[in-house]
């Protein structure tokens, strides 16, 4: 029942336990916020850098080149563009020295909108980093996952970008993270810092396992017959609530959970056995990472389906407005996801 | 073109005025790395103008700071040695660590036996994780920010080897500079590295005048309670000298310092520029002119160093000639460590 939030500082302890994971650092990561979603509270490697991204992702390639491992974090992604290029070298320095020098490294960023962050907390950065080659890139849905991916991504020798749907990071989980307590108050009692003076808290961690979530693929979420929703991240959540109000098992869900690599034989499956699919998320919708699936369905599967393959995005507007109506109507909601999966079921080839 | 050949002529014994401050067999080697530094730059060049190369940079102007760096380095693999974030005038100090200069060859000539980046990037690209040369990247300044990482692993480890990036002039008006400054001199977690600048006056066609209100580079540094140097890079024994120094309060303290070189561009930018001899100071003749003048170096013996290494340069680039170069097909090669598949295509 941990909270996503919960979930990523649980993993965080295991992988200093059992990983080798030496330093985790990022804008109020460290004592004694422990970042400004707690995600990395109580943690002993944790520790706070200059507000510098720059500097951040450096770092962490600094730290990568020597072959240590280390989770740096972009406070939210809104703020990660100013290193692309630097991204771009992470990515590509195991590739540039034939092998050389791999990257062990995780950066770690909360994306999207849904907490009415207005321009500058509502970002989605998920298109972006598809175009980061030598990259992997993650976006769990929920906590179990949460804990499963983080720990794939610290173990993985390249470099992986952990996007963190800040809209759930207070979201709990039915299913529990190996080793945590059912109890939500006991967990909570344990690793949540206290409010207030805390300089001498210290977190108890709960006796955790190894759980892993491979990089590269996919869940289903909900089976169906009718059309296939490939998504990930907090419109994952949208897409399941669409599929249990249309009902009739109807929708398939597919929770990608890993962009890059995709599990491109589930959603391959799926399709075939559909014959309809449609790909959400929230980042910009021209140039979207759902288009690159949508034209290989196009190409792959195109005598196998009955309706053109749709992605529902983001507006391609320049930021997301705070007012609740201009939010919702920036990013998908869930009757936006609704509407566009009746169309696609009432196609009619 | 010009071609560098060594030059004895107008020797003056009577200059000799005080005793180099160095002992005769480090003036040598000294001499000798130099020397082989720029004969190989030479070749570079003219594997470049002869077609070979598609793009010739390097360090021609810079010998007697590389090499000076290169023979004081802390050398080998992992964090108790020295890291090396070089930029793309690393020639010197390379040859000075031990660089065949086949290597420097093959990686110009794109080969796959190049064993920097198998025929994928620019001359002077440099990479050698055996010594803990990582990757040179073309992005300026860039490797301040990454030299952060490897000198704080090296400050956890308590290590003697020291973190050493070099880049030039016009780069310091980057972020990443102000970045490394920041970040190196945080109190109570002070990095142990030797941010150097090699100050060419030049950042491509750009004038340093019409850009730099700061007296020197270095006195950036002052404002973070960093010890800060300037030197004639041009001299070896002076560059030497200070960088042994400075390198040494580095390891001893752990603490950053900021050392600031002026050097000379002798062959313009790259070749994009043309890559012909712009007169400057040239610290190789005017360094062999001494090792002459103080009897330190004979003319036949200098002679013989240049004619060696020249005729090492061109046997180089025969052998490397009839190398093999990278198949198509291996572009999806190391895109992932051990070649994990990351072609979409394949997924
Ligand atoms: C970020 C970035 N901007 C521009 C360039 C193109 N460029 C290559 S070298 C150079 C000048 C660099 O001058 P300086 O830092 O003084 O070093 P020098 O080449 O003189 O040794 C420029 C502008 C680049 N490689 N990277």
């Amino acid at each position: 029942m941990a909270s996503l939030a919960q979930a990523i500082r649980m993993g965080l302890h295991f992988a200093e336990e059992n990983l080798e994971l030496k330093d985790i650092f990022g804008q109020d990561a460290g004592a004694p916020m422990g970042g400004v979603f707690t995600a990395t509270q109580g943690l002993k490697t944790a520790w706070n850098t200059p507000l510098d991204e720059r500097g951040i992702i450096g770092m962490a390639t600094g730290i990568a080149l020597t072959g240590e491992r280390c989770v740096a974090e972009i406070q939210f992604c809104d703020y990660i563009f100013n290193t692309i290029d630097l991204l771009k070298i992470a990515g590509n320095t195991n590739w540039v020295s034939n092998g050389n020098y791999p990257m062990p490294l995780v950066v770690m960023t909360p994306v999207g909108a849904g907490i009415r962050g207005s321009v500058y907390h509502s970002h989605s950065f998920d298109a972006w980093a598809t175009r980061l080659p030598g990259w992997k890139v993650v976006m769990p849905s929920n906590s179990l996952d949460a804990y499963g991916l983080l720990l794939s991504a610290i173990a993985d020798p390249n470099p992986v970008l952990y996007l963190v749907p800040k809209a759930l990071m207070r979201l709990r989980s039915e299913e529990l993270i190996p080793g945590e307590p059912e109890d939500q108050k006991a967990l909570k009692n344990a690793i949540d810092a206290p409010i207030g003076e805390r300089s001498k808290w210290r977190p108890r961690w709960p006796k955790l396992e190894d759980y892993r979530v491979p990089i590269g693929e996919a869940k289903t979420t909900r089976s169906g017959r009718d059309v296939t929703v490939v998504s990930y991240g907090r419109n994952i959540l949208m897409c399941n609530k669409v599929a249990d109000d249309i009902g009739g098992g109807a929708v398939e869900v597919i929770d990608l959970r890993s962009l890059y690599p995709y599990d491109w034989q589930a959603i391959r499956a799926s399709v075939r056995r559909t014959r309809r699919v449609l790909f959400v998320n929230e980042d910009t919708e021209v140039t979207n990472f759902g288009e690159h699936l949508a034209y290989r369905v196009t190409q792959e599967l195109f005598y196998e389906i009955d309706a053109p393959p749709r992605v529902l995005a983001g507006k391609n507007l320049p930021g997301i407005g705070l007012h609740a109506n201009l939010e919702e109507n920036s990013v998908p909601q869930s009757h936006d996801i609704e509407r566009t999966v009746r169309e696609i079921l009432a196609e009619v080839p | 073109m010009a071609v560098l050949t060594n030059v004895t002529t107008k020797i003056n014994r009577k200059a000799k005025t005080k005793p180099l401050a160095l002992p005769k067999a480090q003036l040598l080697k000294l001499h000798d790395y130099m020397v082989k530094s720029r004969v190989l730059e030479d070749r570079l060049i003219k594997i470049y103008k002869t077609g070979e190369a598609y793009f010739w940079i390097g360090a021609p102007g810079e010998e007697a700071f590389g090499v000076a760096l290169g023979l004081l380095v802390n050398k080998g693999h992992g964090p108790q040695h020295d890291y090396l974030h070089l930029h793309y005038r690393g020639t010197p100090t390379l040859v000075a660590m031990g660089m065949p200069m086949i290597d420097s060859i093959r990686l110009i000539m794109n080969r796959v036996t190049d064993p920097c980046t198998g025929g994928r990037n620019f001359s002077n690209h440099y990479c050698f994780p055996k010594w803990n040369v990582v990757p040179v990247s073309s992005p300026i300044e860039v490797q301040y920010g990454t030299a952060l990482g490897t000198a704080h692993v090296q400050r956890r480890h308590k290590s003697s080897g020291i973190t050493i990036v070099t880049g030039g002039d016009a780069g310091t008006a980057e972020g990443d500079f102000a970045s490394c400054l920041i970040w190196a001199s945080r109190p109570g977690k002070e990095l142990p590295i030797l941010i150097t600048v090699q100050n060419n006056k030049w950042g491509i066609s750009t004038g340093y005048d019409s850009q730099h209100g700061e007296t020197y580079i270095a006195d950036r540094g002052k404002a973070f309670n960093m010890r800060t140097r300037v030197i004639d890079g041009n001299d070896p024994i002076e560059t030497y000298l200070a960088l042994g120094s400075e390198m040494a309060y580095i390891r001893k303290t752990g603490k950053p310092v900021l050392l600031e070189a002026n050097v000379s561009r002798l062959y313009g930018h790259s070749s994009a520029t043309g890559a012909n001899l712009i007169p400057d100071r040239d610290c190789v003749l005017a360094f062999e002119k001494l090792l002459l003048e103080n009897d330190v170096l004979r003319p036949a013996e200098a002679k013989k160093i240049w004619t060696d290494y020249t005729e090492e340069a061109r046997q180089a680039q025969e052998t490397a000639r009839l190398d093999a170069v990278p198949q198509a097909d291996s572009v999806w090669d190391n895109v992932y460590a051990g070649s994990e598949n990351a072609d979409w295509r394949k997924f």
